[in-house]
């Protein structure tokens, strides 16, 4: 968080602005460093777009201030639009343009050519050359979505941009956008994405966990379970509205959330010891009449900790 | 998962739909339980919007039938959209309008009676936690007590099965479990739910789900039966596996 003078590809410090009577973001400082690949990590209405919209020059701040590639984005504004390639959330391509005319254009917009950026486009570009010719309005959704990918990068931009770039999009067609990122990232590219998929901050080196316009944490994917501050208990029995049940009425129950096949509990107290914890969670069960519970300690995962700080937050503001 | 009157409300026999030369879905075959949680999944363009257009009476069948809450849905389409509630990631709830004259307008539709669009209110707003807000306009709600609103009024008429299509796209974790333990109270009640989700790990939460590959059912079970079945962790891993399969052919 601490800034990293003029070597940061980022630099945000307190930008808030508000909508009416809604604040989109409020006081949010981070920095991204150059080559990472940074992700901002929650659902919708959490600030996203508001943040990238700053970054990209389209909207001003109310307050606080970022840089981009070290450059003001309020009084930079025209110099930072030819460095950064963005993708917005919404397709934003010409539909009634084919393909190649649309990466043409966005080319000759930013006074290059679709020749000078092919190098960095071309191991995504060749995925959709096969369709060059077609309008990009009768795309699938997974074309649309490389061709727009392509229209960012075409002029070779130093920082890239991409607000909620996998929404709506399947598990396997995600996967292999964040494949393409990281081949990029690999290039040197400096990359920031937004995503409400929590499954996506492992693809990140670092992620911003971001709600209601504030960010509640930012960490290394890898290490974000050291901040979580109690034992977590996963707990699989057949019937699990019964489980939720028999979990949530348990005494000293903090949190009881189903996780795929399995329920996550945790004390309401922090710290306790695992073990001791997880034995009395399986006597309960077995008293309770649920005799085929399994009952494990495991490692919290990025959405047992967003879900943590959520609820803080939510006791805080209460 | 089956009714104690093994019932079905939902049953399709090689549903088929063509456009052109592209055969969008492709002789599909399922039966869904009255009360059963179905999740429908598949990658983008495997064909699930095309075959919910069939099921909810918008789009007719090229071949093949299917029956949902026990009509035909080629010749009696009119029957079926009275007999479900469809909600969809975009809510079809109206902005500008109050929670309450959303509840009104959606009970006057479906044909209920003033007094019981009134009662009906009244056990929604109790439920959902929405007293204080029951004058409030619609956009001024927090998006996932929207989506809760959404999914109450899709069956305010107490539907036998209501389709969701990715009803939990882009909300915050702890409210997409609240609303999952929403359709596990409906679904006790006898609704059927016709689910499809891009999160895999809420095709766990369902009683039994089908995948869709290019325009077919590759794998219908129980999770559990899935993931034996593909010596799989999870469902994603289930998923992946077969959806890349369906890309490579």
């Amino acid at each position: 968080m601490t800034a990293r003078g003029a070597g940061a590809a980022i630099e945000a410090e307190g930008l808030s602005r508000h909508f009416g009577a809604v604040k989109a973001l409020d006081d949010v400082s981070f920095d991204v460093r150059p080559g990472e690949l940074f992700g901002f990590i929650g659902p919708d209405g959490a600030g996203k777009t508001t943040l990238f919209r700053i970054l990209t020059t389209l909207q001003r701040p109310d307050a606080g201030s970022a840089r981009v590639l070290g450059l003001d984005v309020v009084k930079d504004f025209w110099a930072i639009r030819t460095r950064v390639g963005y993708m917005p959330g919404r397709f934003s391509l010409y539909a009634d343009l084919s393909v190649e005319e649309n990466l043409r254009f966005f080319a000759s917009v930013f006074g290059t050519t679709l020749e000078q950026g092919a190098k960095l486009i071309a191991p995504i570009y060749e995925q959709i050359a096969p369709f060059k010719d077609r309008r990009a309005g009768a795309l699938s959704g997974g074309m649309k979505q490389k061709l727009a990918l392509c229209c960012a990068l075409v002029h070779t931009p130093e920082l890239l941009l991409l607000d909620e770039p996998t929404t709506g999009v399947d598990a396997v067609s995600r996967r292999e956008f964040w494949d393409l990122l990281e081949k990029l990232r690999a290039s040197g590219l400096t990359i920031v994405a937004s995503t409400p998929y929590m499954d996506e901050a492992s693809r990140c080196e670092r992620v911003a966990l971001i709600q209601r316009g504030k960010i509640l944490e930012i960490a290394d994917p890898r290490r974000i379970g050291e901040r979580f501050d109690r034992p977590l208990i996963a707990v699989r029995a057949r019937e699990r509205m019964r489980l939720l049940e028999a979990l949530r009425a348990h005494p000293g129950a903090g949190s009881v959330f189903p996780f795929g096949d399995v329920v996550h509990y945790t004390d309401a107290r922090p710290g306790g010891d695992a073990r001791a914890i997880a034995d009395a969670v399986r006597q309960d069960l077995a008293a309770r009449g649920i005799a085929d519970a399994e009952v494990e300690i495991v490692s919290p995962g990025i959405e047992d900790v967003f879900m943590a700080l959520m609820q803080r937050r939510g006791a805080e503001a209460a | 998962m089956t009714s104690a009157l093994g019932e079905r409300s939902i049953e399709v026999d090689g549903l088929t739909r063509r456009f052109g030369t592209f055969t969008a879905v492709d002789r599909i075959s399922f039966d869904v339980a009255q009360g059963e949680v179905f999740g429908f999944l598949g990658a983008n363009g495997a064909g699930k919007t095309t075959a919910i257009r069939m099921l909810i009476g918008l789009l007719a069948p090229s071949a093949g039938s299917a029956r949902v809450a026990g009509y035909d849905v080629a010749t009696h389409a009119e029957m079926v959209k009275r007999n479900i509630g469809y909600m969809s990631q975009r809510f079809s709830l109206y902005e500008d309008l109050t929670v309450r004259e959303n509840i009104t307008l959606y009970g006057g539709i479906y044909g209920l009676s003033d007094i019981a669009i009134e009662k009906r209110t009244t056990e929604l707003v109790d439920r959902l936690d929405l007293r204080d807000d029951i004058d409030a306009r619609v956009k001024s709600i927090p998006l996932g007590w929207k989506q809760k609103l959404a999914f109450s009024v899709a069956v305010l008429h107490d539907p036998r099965v209501v389709f969701l299509d990715e009803p939990t796209g882009g909300v915050d974790p702890i409210t997409r479990r609240q609303f999952w333990e929403l359709i596990y109270t409906t679904a006790a009640t006898g609704t059927t739910v016709f689910v499809t989700t891009h999160y895999m790990d809420e095709a766990e939460y369902c009683d039994r789900v089908s995948i869709m590959v290019d325009g077919r059912i590759v794998a219908l079970g129980t999770p559990a039966e899935l993931k034996e079945q593909y010596e799989a962790r999870s469902i994603d891993d289930v998923f992946v596996r077969l959806a890349r399969a369906g890309t490579a052919a």
